[in-house]
């Protein structure tokens, strides 16, 4: 189902043409002035460090905030409206919008929540027309999903809803899609059902429609960017065609240098101690050992690490020598406080360490936050400031701050690097590195195929069970991807 | 968005200059309004007798809208409704302890607060073990705390103890000694909750139960923890009024329902939970008995009373929630 062009008018004029926009919120310069034309047919990747801008611009681009300075207009119309009128705009000019933060109605059903932005629905009988609708949008864009139209949506995995969010903005709809929005759509997704994201994502530019696209994990941004705007602390620093770039160049033009071949050189020096866990569905993990759980997501993977936390802590009890932390990849479900600071939102698994036994120790709280703010690189000029404030990849930032500052020894992670920008992820990856180098285990959660490269060993998930155990050199992204499929592939 | 005047980003102010902002400042301003307004119709006179009984009358609805804030903090649907049981088993079963002998008054108090730890661990082994929701788990049991208390009492009406009646009723320095009691229970909920890593564990899991979890906080423990007190508080209550009042009566906790509730709220606690205003709920204390009592004066029938209190309450509260917020 395309639905991406009925041009009939042929305009010459971009689709979106931003001309120095700025946006403040209080104090803090989210974009200083960004100047920015979008046509028909293209493919942008935007890229930057967590904090840039970047969702900044999208939200102006879509009309869900109104700039503070500058001038934004849709189809060579001329401006000067309020914010409603942009938003009203952006719609009809047939701009959506796919986010980091989920938007669905988790008690709603798949077909339900698709209905949702329908305005053309008729009264009868709609829940057939749109269930059969949502299930064609996502057969297109996904072939071979699971995902049934009465699904409750809060009993899908991340990546299930990730999928059906996207399927719903593709959809046909009174104004066709021109423009799509696609903020790190491929974060909660496995490696191959991006790669049917990807491929669907050219074949609507190629039909004429325009992308932008989101995205820290830069071979899938040369996949399909026709060209690439870079960002960097609120201002486009690079706006040129893919072609002129390379990866080493886009990483310098965005200004972070990743190390290469470090974590290698270190993995190589640390030598497995005595078993620490091991559970009934077969995971286990010894000192000094980074065990990675792969596989498709929604396999398990998050269930298995769930319920060993919480079987190794006490509802309780609370205790100043935790065995087991946690890192949240479902940021809003498991990790956010949404109504306090940074600062208490990092501080709330540490609390009882360095306390005295009643009072917070607010000094070392302080502490404890500054270090972290400087060891992770939290951008934010206030940790007292609201946690929401924080970009999605800085809010990730503090969530692992909050596990790693623990001396529990063993750390749970559930796909935690989700939104977190390149130059981050390497020194987290480094960081990792070093504290089991000093007598940590970590199990982790990746759907993505560098992390899992990481690993000092690795358990595959498929169906809720452990498919295969991958050790050292067998940790390739080829054993993985058959021990996900198992069988089912060679039937299909 | 349907307001895209207000950015998703705001950054709140929190400079303490801004006494404004601080959502508890309303129900001060409504209380002092009140008592401005009673005054105004008695010319003054009788300012300093009418600050006594106000204090007197909030300290008991006080010490029960802390622990029904501590309740209401837990989250959504958490809520005790077995506060007014509670006091009338607790003041009933001290009453009869003492017998009206003064050297008794500590063994009385000592049953009090023994009946208020039983309610609670009663009240949260349904909602932990039988897993029932709170407002039914506290509301069933608020019928077995009353029935205990109609069985106990027996319609005999116990006078308190001599010097305890006394106490109640005296003050130092124009405060009241229960106003005494009430402030240092508040000043200890808000040391506990701004201050102590058992509140921030409270605030967490009013804000997301299973984040807090993942993050090593004993939830049920804490959970406990604030059912129990809220009970205890409830009974300190019942026997402070019981000796003020006289003797344990059987409705003597009726109006407490809603009372404790409507403290927290017009207080400035976020009834969504995770959010709590210890400092409002003695504003709000204050207003609900001065309102009243400014109504009385201007001679208003019961009726229009009524009416008033909830026209002036809603005010209040939509003056105090913050524009923009969603809970």
């Amino acid at each position: 189902m395309n639905t991406a062009i009925s041009e009939t008018h042929a305009s010459t004029a971009p689709l979106v043409h931003l001309d120095a926009v700025q946006k403040h919120f209080g104090k803090l310069q989210a974009l200083k002035g960004a100047s920015l034309s979008i046509s028909a047919g293209e493919c942008l990747g935007l890229v930057g460090h967590n904090g840039a801008g970047k969702s900044t611009l999208v939200k102006i681009i879509n009309g869900r905030l109104p700039p503070t300075l500058g001038t934004i207009s849709y189809r060579g119309m001329s401006h000067s409206y309020t914010a409603d009128d942009n938003a009203e705009q952006a719609h009809t000019t047939g701009i959506r919008s796919v986010f980091q933060e989920l938007s669905l109605c988790p008690n709603l059903t798949v077909l339900e929540n698709y209905r949702v932005p329908f305005r053309d629905m008729p009264r009868r009988s709609w829940r057939r027309v749109a269930g059969a609708r949502v299930m064609q949008s996502l057969d297109t864009i996904f072939p071979g999903h699971a995902i049934q139209a009465r699904d409750t949506v809060e009993n899908l995995s991340i990546a299930e809803r990730q999928m059906v969010e996207i399927a719903i903005a593709f959809s046909s709809r009174t104004h066709p899609a021109r423009l799509m929005i696609l903020d790190e759509p491929t974060s909660s997704l496995d490696a191959a059902i991006a790669r049917q994201l990807l491929d669907y994502i050219k074949t609507f530019c190629r039909a004429g429609g325009s992308v932008i696209f989101i995205s820290h994990m830069l071979g899938e941004i040369f996949d399909v960017a026709s060209r690439i705007i870079v960002m960097k602390d609120g201002l486009i620093t690079d706006d040129r065609p893919t072609a002129d770039f390379n990866r080493q160049s886009l990483v310098d033009a965005m200004g972070h240098v990743i190390p290469e071949g470090e974590a290698v050189a270190q993995s190589g020096t640390r030598i497995p101690g005595e078993r620490v866990l091991s559970t009934d569905s077969g995971l286990n993990a010894r000192k000094h050992e980074i065990v990675g759980l792969a596989g498709l997501a929604g396999h398990g993977q998050t269930r298995a690490l769930a319920s060993f936390y919480l079987e190794s802590t006490s509802r309780w009890q609370g205790s100043r020598n935790s065995r087991v932390v946690f890192v949240a990849g479902d940021r809003a479900r498991d990790g956010l406080m949404p109504l306090w600071s940074i600062l208490q939102n990092l501080s709330l698994k540490t609390l009882i360490e360095f306390g005295t036994r009643f009072f917070i120790d607010r000094q070392q709280e302080q502490q404890l936050a500054a270090d972290w703010k400087q060891k992770i690189g939290i951008r934010t000029d206030d940790l007292d400031s609201p946690i929401l404030s924080l970009s999605g990849g800085n809010q990730q930032k503090v969530l692992f701050a909050r596990a790693l500052a623990s001396s529990a020894p063993i750390v749970v992670m559930d796909d935690p690097m989700r939104g977190v920008d390149v130059g981050t992820k390497k020194d987290v990856y480094a960081m990792i590195q070093q504290e089991a180098a000093k007598g940590r285990t970590f199990l982790w959660y990746s759907t993505e195929t560098d992390e899992i490269l990481e690993c000092d060993r690795v358990f595959v998930f498929r169906d809720g069970q452990i498919s295969a155990e991958l050790i050292g050199d067998d940790i390739t992204e080829e054993n993985i991807l058959t021990a996900s499929f198992g069988m089912k592939e060679n039937a299909a | 968005m349907s307001d895209p005047t207000t950015p998703v980003l705001t950054r709140q102010t929190r400079n303490p200059v801004s006494l404004f902002k601080k959502p508890w400042i309303w129900a001060y301003v409504a209380a002092g309004a009140a008592f401005l307004g009673t005054m105004a119709i008695s010319g003054g006179q009788g300012a300093g007798s009418l600050f006594y009984t106000a204090m007197t009358f909030a300290s008991f609805a006080a010490i029960v809208g802390v622990g029904q804030m501590l309740v209401i903090t837990l989250g959504p649907g958490n809520v005790d409704l077995s506060i007014p049981s509670s006091m009338t088993l607790a003041a009933t079963l001290a009453l009869k302890v003492m017998n009206s002998e003064p050297g008794m008054v500590l063994i009385g108090l000592a049953t009090a607060l023994l009946v208020g730890l039983g309610c609670g661990i009663f009240n949260f082994s349904l909602i932990i073990l039988l897993r029932i929701p709170p407002i039914i788990a506290t509301l069933s049991s608020s019928f077995i705390f009353q029935s205990l208390a109609i069985w106990s009492n027996r319609g005999l009406r116990i006078k308190p103890p001599e010097s305890m009646s006394q106490f109640v009723t005296g003050g130092v320095l124009g405060i009241p000694n229960v106003a005494l009691v009430g402030i240092a229970i508040a000043m200890a909920a808000w040391v506990a909750l701004e201050r102590g890593i058992a509140g921030r564990w409270i605030l967490a899991i009013g804000q997301n139960m299973r984040a807090a979890s993942f993050s090593g906080v004993p939830v049920n423990t804490v959970r406990f923890a604030v059912y129990v007190s809220c009970a205890v508080l409830a009974s300190i209550a019942g026997f402070l009024l019981a000796n003020f009042s006289g003797g344990a009566a059987l409705n003597m906790g009726a109006e407490y329902m809603l009372m404790s509730i409507a403290v927290v709220v017009i207080g400035g606690s976020s009834i969504g939970g995770g959010n709590s205003n210890v400092p409002g709920i003695w504003g709000a204390s204050l207003f609900m008995f001065l309102v009243v009592s400014m109504l009385n004066s201007y001679g208003l029938g019961a009726g229009v009373r009524l009416i008033m209190t909830g026209i002036i309450i809603v005010a209040v509260v939509s003056l105090a929630s913050k524009p923009g917020e969603l809970r």
